[in-house]
């Protein structure tokens, strides 16, 4: 039975960072990557830039065989595992195989989250979360016409963006009111479903898709909407979120709630476990409870403490809470948030419309939000005052006022 | 050896806001500046972004798109332009807005330290932004050979353990060392049981004749024919400037080919602390206490490296390793020019222990100590004549270094004011010797936008009659 002292499931960047950790303080302790996927690591966030074509396939992979070669580490592609049995620690892969380990890192992220849309089981439809997904999309995009994208989240509105300046029609239907909700309030989102009307992309918000069916013998389809009205399309897209990989985790004992429940260390509840990443429901900065923040920066923290733990590193540092951030780019414009961006209640809001849009949040003299479209503004800079919760009132006319260079000069401040 | 890597440093008390930087920037690299000056807290005041070159880098990290990555040998951290997909998930990694939105262009930028010539520091004209290259020394001399033992036995934080180190791994192993009764053989450098504390042959002469001594060495080896040999001294101020000064003085005269290294701690360390010659005004030592009547030392130092000028050396230079770039440099054109006449270091080397500075500070100290003129760092050469190698040029207050150094605590209003205007009698008249030599970069311009420092021939009366009484 094959065996490692630190076992990787998962190959994108919990996984990779928690390598790079364990590697900084244990340099040859015997590892493994396994991996449902067929490639070396890529991300999935540079899939709309293959579908597009601006990326080619081959060129996104972020670790190659003398990286795996260079660091001890088996890199193991077509492992898909289905089982854990955390008192014999093994991990028990789709092939048969069973792997032993001394610790073991859960990361294998999230999965498109298939709403229960009737029909849906009976359409061809694509979702975007792997290169295959992406190559797929792509292929599909070049003898298609339209489009229809469920969900006007962050891979939604890619796709859809990157469908319309294929050139193809495109609809995108909505539960919410707003293009990402969470991300941005309404008067951001508005600016950003501006570009896409104006860029001929068809957007139904506050529209459920109750049923779809095929057409024209699988294709092409329509889907039906809750007001009563259908859509037709040669393509569809359903990005309706995403949920985490736990399925395989059945039966093992790893207490999950809607994803694997951790602690500041990234610890699962079960001994020699431990969890990064889309996959982990960890603290939330802001409230201090367990949440899904599925995004990259979060996903390397995340995977950076568990990796240390998993080797022991006595300088591990706790988890000090996930803030969501966005970095968003439209028609080559640009979205960004950071934080609670979007709070209203007990907060103070400076909002401003000159040169693009802008909202401030304030608590207690200390930023805890910052959005903005069309005024690019550093986002790590902003993050560092909202995790440092820095107070800002001996300036806090002027970093309203110009807080670009205030934030900087607070930096700067810090480290010289 | 680990990594080090040279890096732009950022004096905020130096920089007024010009923004020639940014222009620089901006200009040699076709787009937005790679590093952006703000208004600091305080009116007049200023601060840096700009791309740190952190070890650890998150911007890197959370790339999806592996366009950024951290060069192994100079420690840059590269964007590959073709692979970059403009998702901007970089700025959100880094806390110090090193890399940002150039709003022209709508990708991100960063600084690439110019291949290690930064156009930005060239341009600036106060001396704010520095080009640091200890980086690269380190990653230079790192892997050679120590030629002292592992375990030598000064003080913690001792920068003459460091001083010795560091110029016997410069020099090399073909060379003969003197180190006369001091804090340096005191450490061990001369060993103990009958083992040497180096890697080189080393003696112990007396306090008085070392560079008699060298002398006669080097003569001998000039007459075997062997004239690649280093001979050299490592000695205290004590028995370079009092107890050993007219051998020393004899040889620089007689242009005795060695190489002379004063490691000047200000005083007899290792003894106890006494004063020496070369001990500042006002400082407390064991023979200069402080007490109802006594404020610490009342005399003056002798500036050692001065007097040996004044022999017509064919070297001469003060070195401090606050600055080790510029140490590295004088090393090399001393030990040169020790092969054709006497070549003479003066290193300043603070003292933790008994000047009372934390040994967490000592290069702090050696740094502040040169960026008030307390210290200045310069050259000479028979042929050349006196050049400053760092700009003196728009310093800071003498108080704030002397502040940091224990020896001093007590002084008064009174002992401050001497020892600034002593510091700036001394500037003056090496400004006067330097008059022919021009003015290192850095520094052309006193920060604010106001004049360019009075030129040595503009000095005002009084000042010049001390100087020419001195
Ligand atoms: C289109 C798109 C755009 C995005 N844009 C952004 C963005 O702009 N900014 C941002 O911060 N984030 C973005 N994200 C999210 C970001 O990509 C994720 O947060 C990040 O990839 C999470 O990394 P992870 O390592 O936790 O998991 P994942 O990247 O999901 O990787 C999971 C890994 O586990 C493997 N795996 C899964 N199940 C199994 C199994 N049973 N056995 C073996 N291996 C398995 C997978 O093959 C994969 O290698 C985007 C995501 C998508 C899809």
């Amino acid at each position: 039975m094959p065996e490692a002292k630190y076992l990787l499931v998962g190959s994108s960047h919990a996984a990779l960072e928690a390598l790079r950790s364990i590697r900084q303080f244990d340099p040859d302790g015997a590892m493994a990557m396994l991996t449902q996927d067929t490639h070396p690591p890529y991300s999935p966030t540079i899939l709309p830039y293959v579908v597009s074509g601006r990326s080619r396939p081959e060129a996104v992979l972020l670790r190659d065989r003398t990286f795996f070669e260079a660091n001890a580490c088996a890199f193991v592609p077509n492992a898909r595992a289905v089982g854990l049995d955390a008192k014999a620690k093994t991990v028990k892969l789709e092939s048969g195989e069973t792997w032993r380990y001394q610790t073991l890192l859960i990361a294998t992220g999230a999965a498109p989250a298939i709403p229960p849309v009737k029909g849906l089981d009976g359409v061809k439809f694509h979702v975007l979360r792997s290169l295959d997904d992406a190559k797929g999309l792509r292929s599909a995009m070049g003898g298609a016409r339209s489009a229809v994208v469920l969900g006007a989240g962050l891979v939604g509105l890619h796709a859809a963006e990157n469908m319309a300046e294929a050139g193809l029609s495109v609809t995108v239907v909505e539960m919410q009111g707003h293009v990402l909700p969470g991300y941005f309030d309404a008067k951001a989102s508005e600016r950003i479903e501006a570009a896409f009307a104006g860029h001929g992309v068809k957007l139904l918000l506050g529209r459920k898709v109750v049923e779809a069916a095929a057409l024209d013998g699988g294709h092409s389809c329509r889907v039906m909407l809750d007001d009563g009205k259908a859509v037709e399309a040669d393509l569809l897209l359903v990005a309706t979120g995403v949920r985490p990989a736990v399925d395989w985790l059945d039966g093992s004992g790893v207490a999950i709630d809607r994803g694997v429940l951790v602690d500041e260390a990234m610890r699962t509840s079960v001994a020699g476990v431990w969890a990064a990443g889309d996959v982990a429901q960890a603290m939330d900065f802001h409230t201090g409870k367990p949440a899904l923040i599925g995004i990259i920066p979060t996903a390397v923290e995340q995977g950076r403490i568990a990796g240390a733990g998993m080797a022991d590193d006595p300088y591990r540092k706790d988890y000090p809470g996930g803030l969501p951030v966005n970095t968003y780019r439209f028609f080559g414009r640009v979205a960004l948030s950071i934080g609670q961006a979007t709070a209203t209640d007990g907060v103070e809001v400076s909002e401003s419309d000159e040169n693009g849009y802008r909202r401030i949040v304030l608590a207690d003299n200390r930023l805890v939000g910052y959005a903005s479209v069309d005024q690019p503004f550093d986002v790590g800079v902003m993050g560092e005052l909202i995790r440092r919760r820095v107070d800002l009132s001996q300036c806090k006319d002027t970093f309203i006022a110009r807080p670009a260079d205030t934030g900087r000069r607070l930096m700067s401040e810090q480290w010289r | 050896m680990g990594a080090a890597f040279d890096t732009i440093a950022f004096k905020a008390s130096l920089c007024d806001g010009c923004g020639d930087c940014m222009k620089t920037c901006s200009e040699v690299k076709g787009g937005a500046s790679r590093l952006a000056i703000v208004p600091g807290a305080k009116e007049g005041g200023f601060e840096l972004a700009i791309c740190r070159q952190c070890g650890d880098p998150k911007c890197v990290q959370v790339c999806p798109s592996g366009a950024l990555a951290k060069d192994g040998d100079s420690g840059v951290i590269g964007w590959d332009a073709q692979k970059c997909v403009d998702c901007l998930l970089c700025t959100a990694g880094c806390a110090y807005a090193g890399i940002a939105v150039d709003p022209q262009a709508a990708r991100v930028a960063k600084c690439d330290q110019c291949d290690g010539d930064p156009a930005c520091v060239k341009a600036c004209p106060t001396g704010a932004l520095e080009w640091r290259r200890a980086g690269s020394l380190y990653r230079e001399y790192g892997d050679k050979e120590d030629l002292f033992v592992p375990g030598l036995s000064g003080c913690q934080g001792c920068n003459s353990e460091l001083i010795m180190r560091h110029a016997m791994r410069k020099i090399g192993r073909n060379s003969v060392l003197a180190t006369p009764p001091g804090c340096i053989p005191g450490m061990g450098s001369v060993g103990y049981n009958g083992k040497t504390g180096t890697k080189v042959p080393v003696f112990h002469p007396l306090l008085t004749n070392t560079a008699s001594m060298l002398s006669g060495i080097r003569r001998y080896y000039d007459r075997i024919g062997r004239k690649d040999i280093v001979v050299m001294a490592l000695a205290g101020d004590g028995g370079t400037a009092d107890c050993g000064f007219h051998a020393v003085s004899g040889a620089a005269e007689r242009g005795e080919k060695i190489l002379y290294i004063c490691v000047d701690n200000e005083g007899y360390m290792n003894t106890g602390m006494q004063r020496s010659g070369t001990t500042p005004y006002g400082s407390w030592t064991s023979t200069t206490p402080v007490g109802e009547h006594l404020k610490g030392k009342t005399q003056d130092a002798k500036n050692l490296p001065l007097i040996l000028t004044a022999h017509k050396c064919r070297y001469v230079a003060t070195a401090s390793t606050g600055y080790m770039e510029d140490l590295y440099e004088k090393l090399d054109r001393a030990v040169e020019a020790s092969f054709e006449g006497f070549s003479y270091l003066h290193i300043y080397s603070p003292c933790p222990t008994g000047w009372r500075v934390p040994s967490s500070k000592v290069i702090e100290a050696c740094r502040m100590s040169v960026d008030s003129n307390f210290v200045t760092l310069w050259e000479y050469t028979n042929t050349a004549g006196l050049r400053f190698t760092r700009s003196p040029d728009n310093p800071i207050p003498v108080v704030d270094y002397v502040r940091t150094i224990g020896k001093y605590r007590h002084l008064d209003a009174g002992q401050l004011a001497h020892i600034q205007a002593k510091v700036d009698e001394q500037v003056a008249l090496l400004k006067l010797m330097a008059a022919d030599s021009p003015s290192p970069p850095a520094a052309h311009r006193a920060p604010g936008g106001g004049e360019a420092p009075a030129a040595a021939g503009s000095l005002s009366g009084p000042l010049r009659q001390e100087i020419a009484r001195n």
